[in-house]
């Protein structure tokens, strides 16, 4: 099988350019991005099928290099209505996102950064066993055992008749 | 006629079942009644299914009465049986926990009806990625489901969910576009995108040829699987949805992933050209998400950390690539489903029953609520692979395999697994000791709905006699909202404003129960499960009946 080099150029190109803006942080670029690398997917399936020009007949008695495989073709059309359909979600949700926060770019996620700056030191782990841990101590006691980590909290709500 | 002939109905039944279900988007209470019967039909359907295969073996069907290799192909062996029947009986599960929610909260209107419709596009689309016989149907399976999952990972279009939905989107959409060139390059190449005939076709080729075509296969489906290096996402992204939806997503959506992985490892690739690699993303896989899943304080994001971290027991009994292995982990494939829906949804009810999934603002709930306690202890210690629980068994499968094959990575690999089980154990302790067994005052930040359900607990649950008379509760009860108001800094109108949901729903804890009933069935069960995964892996690796329920006898290599 010899390959269209045109079409191949058109692939790189569209892959290149697809790749770049897809390392983008602005939403829509990377949409456009996206939109480029399924161009070029579809330019490559589209290169498997055989020469241009030729009809997409089958026959038992046409040689294989006188037709054109319409299978290709019949993926492509399946893959561009899904990726016609994911960029309709895609520009859904970036329009959403402007709406929401007036931000066209991919944001951190919050909770991440928070877990990555927490200390090392975790309170309910790593805090000294309190010396006395059974819930049967007489509740003045109680309230007066070190290593309770928030032994504050529980001086306020000081109340001899509040069920433990 | 067999049975198997209407194996294309599991695809169909939903799909159906969907139409029906967006045309009757402003009758919830019939929508409901719809979606449900029509997972329960398409389960039964499959359980026949399952029957045939393991009698039978594969059986194809020609969709439109093309041929092979030229038309569509759905295939049933026990493998894809066995999954067609553990990801539906998850789903109709999820489904009805997530009705029992709808109704619960009353949303009888709102946006949500489109839930059900997406729902069963999602299984639809699962299903089809399980039968599927060909390369492109089973993209097109892969975009089904995608689609569907697009739409309920953003549902009600709130901050964080868009924000999640963007990452996942993207990623998802790049894997299916290498999986797409992938495609292109196989057809390229062979001339044929059947997989029966690839298996037969793709040997023929030059071998740093099929090298390239292979790793990009399995990079496309590993995004999907969240293997090691290419797991970045899903921890981000699963945590934010609804809490059905994650449990939905974290059961079967890396499982379609392994599930193409392991099609492409056995059928389309067999031999161990690879199995090193694997062996040490495996390893890899396994440490750093379980790593991970001990420095999360919400047990959503903990939860999506072990999903990651167990994929790698996965993905080493993979590359094991011995019956033995291979048994392993198909079982434990099946295992993983049920045992991390159910997690899933057992957190959603102690977001529900605590007003919160952060473990640093839980606490207690072991005495407010016992039944939420049972419901998550055994879940989470078949995870861990504690003995008798499935978790083990199938542990024990894929380290015995290891251990059989003998192989220094092999070794080391073990050791991993062994290292992987008792720091989930940990993950796990770690969630029990603060969400379960502390007192909620002991919280770093409690929760107020906790401190406020606990100090009138008395009233609500009657677990002991009131002590002093209703003056004492009266003034304790205004002692702890006095507390409350100290330890978060703010008003008791979140109280107020959120509304403790006291008592959990019926309808939600009913099919989390009968989830968690089928994790400790598989324990029962792992006799014949073991005998039908046994089958398959043997099936599997020796590709005959596969090819030859294909394209006729005789045409295996």
């Amino acid at each position: 099988m010899s390959v269209n080099i045109t079409l191949l150029v058109v692939m790189a190109a569209l892959f290149a350019a697809g790749i770049y803006l897809l390392l983008e942080r602005s939403l829509t670029r990377v949409l456009l991005g996206l939109i480029l690398l399924a161009n070029g997917a579809n330019i490559l399936l589209l290169s498997t099928g055989g020469r241009a020009g030729e009809a997409p007949l089958y026959s038992e008695e046409i040689p294989a290099d006188a037709y054109s495989d319409p299978l290709p073709q019949a993926l492509i059309l399946t893959a561009i209505v899904i990726s016609f359909a994911v960029t309709a979600f895609m520009l859904g949700i970036i329009y959403r996102s402007w709406v929401l926060g007036r931000r066209d770019e991919v944001q951190d996620d919050m909770e991440d950064r928070r877990v990555a700056s927490q200390s090392s030191f975790d309170a309910e782990d790593d805090a000294d066993v309190p010396e006395e841990t059974t819930e049967f101590t007489p509740l003045e006691e109680a309230e007066e055992a070190p290593g309770s980590q928030n032994a504050g909290v529980l001086d306020l709500s000081a109340d001899p008749k509040e069920p433990r | 006629m067999n049975i198997a002939s209407y194996a294309p109905l599991a695809v169909v039944l939903p799909f159906l079942g969907a139409a029906i279900a967006f045309l009757l988007i402003r009758h919830s209470r019939t929508q409901r009644a719809v979606s449900i019967s029509t997972l329960s039909i398409t389960l039964i359907l499959e359980l026949f299914l399952l029957q045939n295969a393991a009698v039978h073996g594969a059986t194809a069907v020609f969709i439109g009465g093309w041929m092979p290799p030229f038309g569509i192909t759905l295939v049933v062996d026990q493998f894809s049986a066995l999954m067609l029947v553990i990801s539906t009986a998850v789903s109709l599960a999820v489904l009805i926990y997530a009705t029992g929610q709808g109704i619960a909260d009353g949303d009888e209107d709102g946006p949500i009806s489109i839930f059900h419709p997406t729902y069963l596009i999602l299984v639809a689309g699962v299903s089809n990625a399980f039968m599927s016989g060909d390369l492109f149907n089973l993209y097109v399976g892969f975009e089904i489901l995608l689609t569907a999952s697009y739409v309920l990972m953003t549902l009600g279009g709130t901050t964080p969910r868009i924000r999640a939905g963007v990452t996942y989107v993207v990623v998802s959409v790049v894997s299916s576009m290498l999986f797409l060139i992938a495609i292109g390059m196989i057809y390229a190449a062979t001339g044929t995108i059947n997989l029966a005939d690839l298996a037969v076709k793709l040997g023929e080729i030059d071998p740093s040829t099929q090298m390239m075509l292979h790793l990009m296969l399995l990079v496309a489906f590993g995004i999907k699987a969240a293997v090691f290096p290419l797991s970045f996402w899903l921890p981000d992204s699963y945590p934010t949805a609804p809490a059905p939806v994650t449990a939905v997503f974290a059961g079967l959506l890396t499982k379609v992933g392994v599930y193409a992985m392991v099609r492409t490892e056995t059928l389309l690739f067999p031999g161990d050209r690879i199995n090193t690699l694997l062996m040490v993303v495996a390893i890899l896989t396994m440490l750093v998400g379980i790593l991970g899943a001990l420095a999360q304080a919400d047990i959503k994001r903990m939860l999506s950390f072990t999903l990651v971290s167990h994929i790698g027991f996965m993905i080493f009994g993979l590359a094991i690539s011995t019956v033995v292995g291979l048994s392993a982990a198909v079982f434990y494939v099946a295992h993983h489903i049920t045992v991390q829906t159910s997690l899933f949804l057992v957190t959603g009810l102690i977001e529900r029953r605590g007003g919160t999934a952060n473990m640093d603002r839980l606490g207690g709930l072991a005495k407010l609520s016992p039944v939420l306690g049972v419901l998550f202890f055994i879940p989470a210690m078949n995870l861990a692979g504690i003995p008798p629980f499935s978790g083990f068994l199938g542990k024990l499968g894929i380290l015995q395999a290891g251990v059989e094959l003998g192989s220094p990575i092999a070794y080391v690999a073990v050791a991993a697994s062994v290292l992987t089980s008792l720091l989930t154990l940990l993950a796990i302790a770690r969630v029990w000791n603060r969400a379960f067994w502390r007192r909620p005052e002991d919280a770093l930040h409690p929760d107020p709905v906790l401190l406020a359900t606990n100090a009138d607990g008395s009233a609500v649950h009657s677990t002991r006699p009131p002590a002093n008379g209703s003056a004492s509760t009266e003034s304790a009860s205004e002692s702890s909202d006095e507390s409350s108001d100290e330890a978060t800094g703010d008003s008791t109108e979140p109280v107020a404003g959120r509304q403790p949901a006291n008592v959990l729903p019926r309808t939600m804890v009913g099919p989390t129960m009968g989830l968690v009933g089928l994790g400790v069935l598989l324990t029962l069960l792992a006799g014949p499960l073991f005998e039908i995964s046994d089958n398959a892996a043997q099936n599997m690796l020796d590709r005959t009946d596969y090819i030859e329920a294909v394209l006729g006898e005789g045409s295996a290599p």
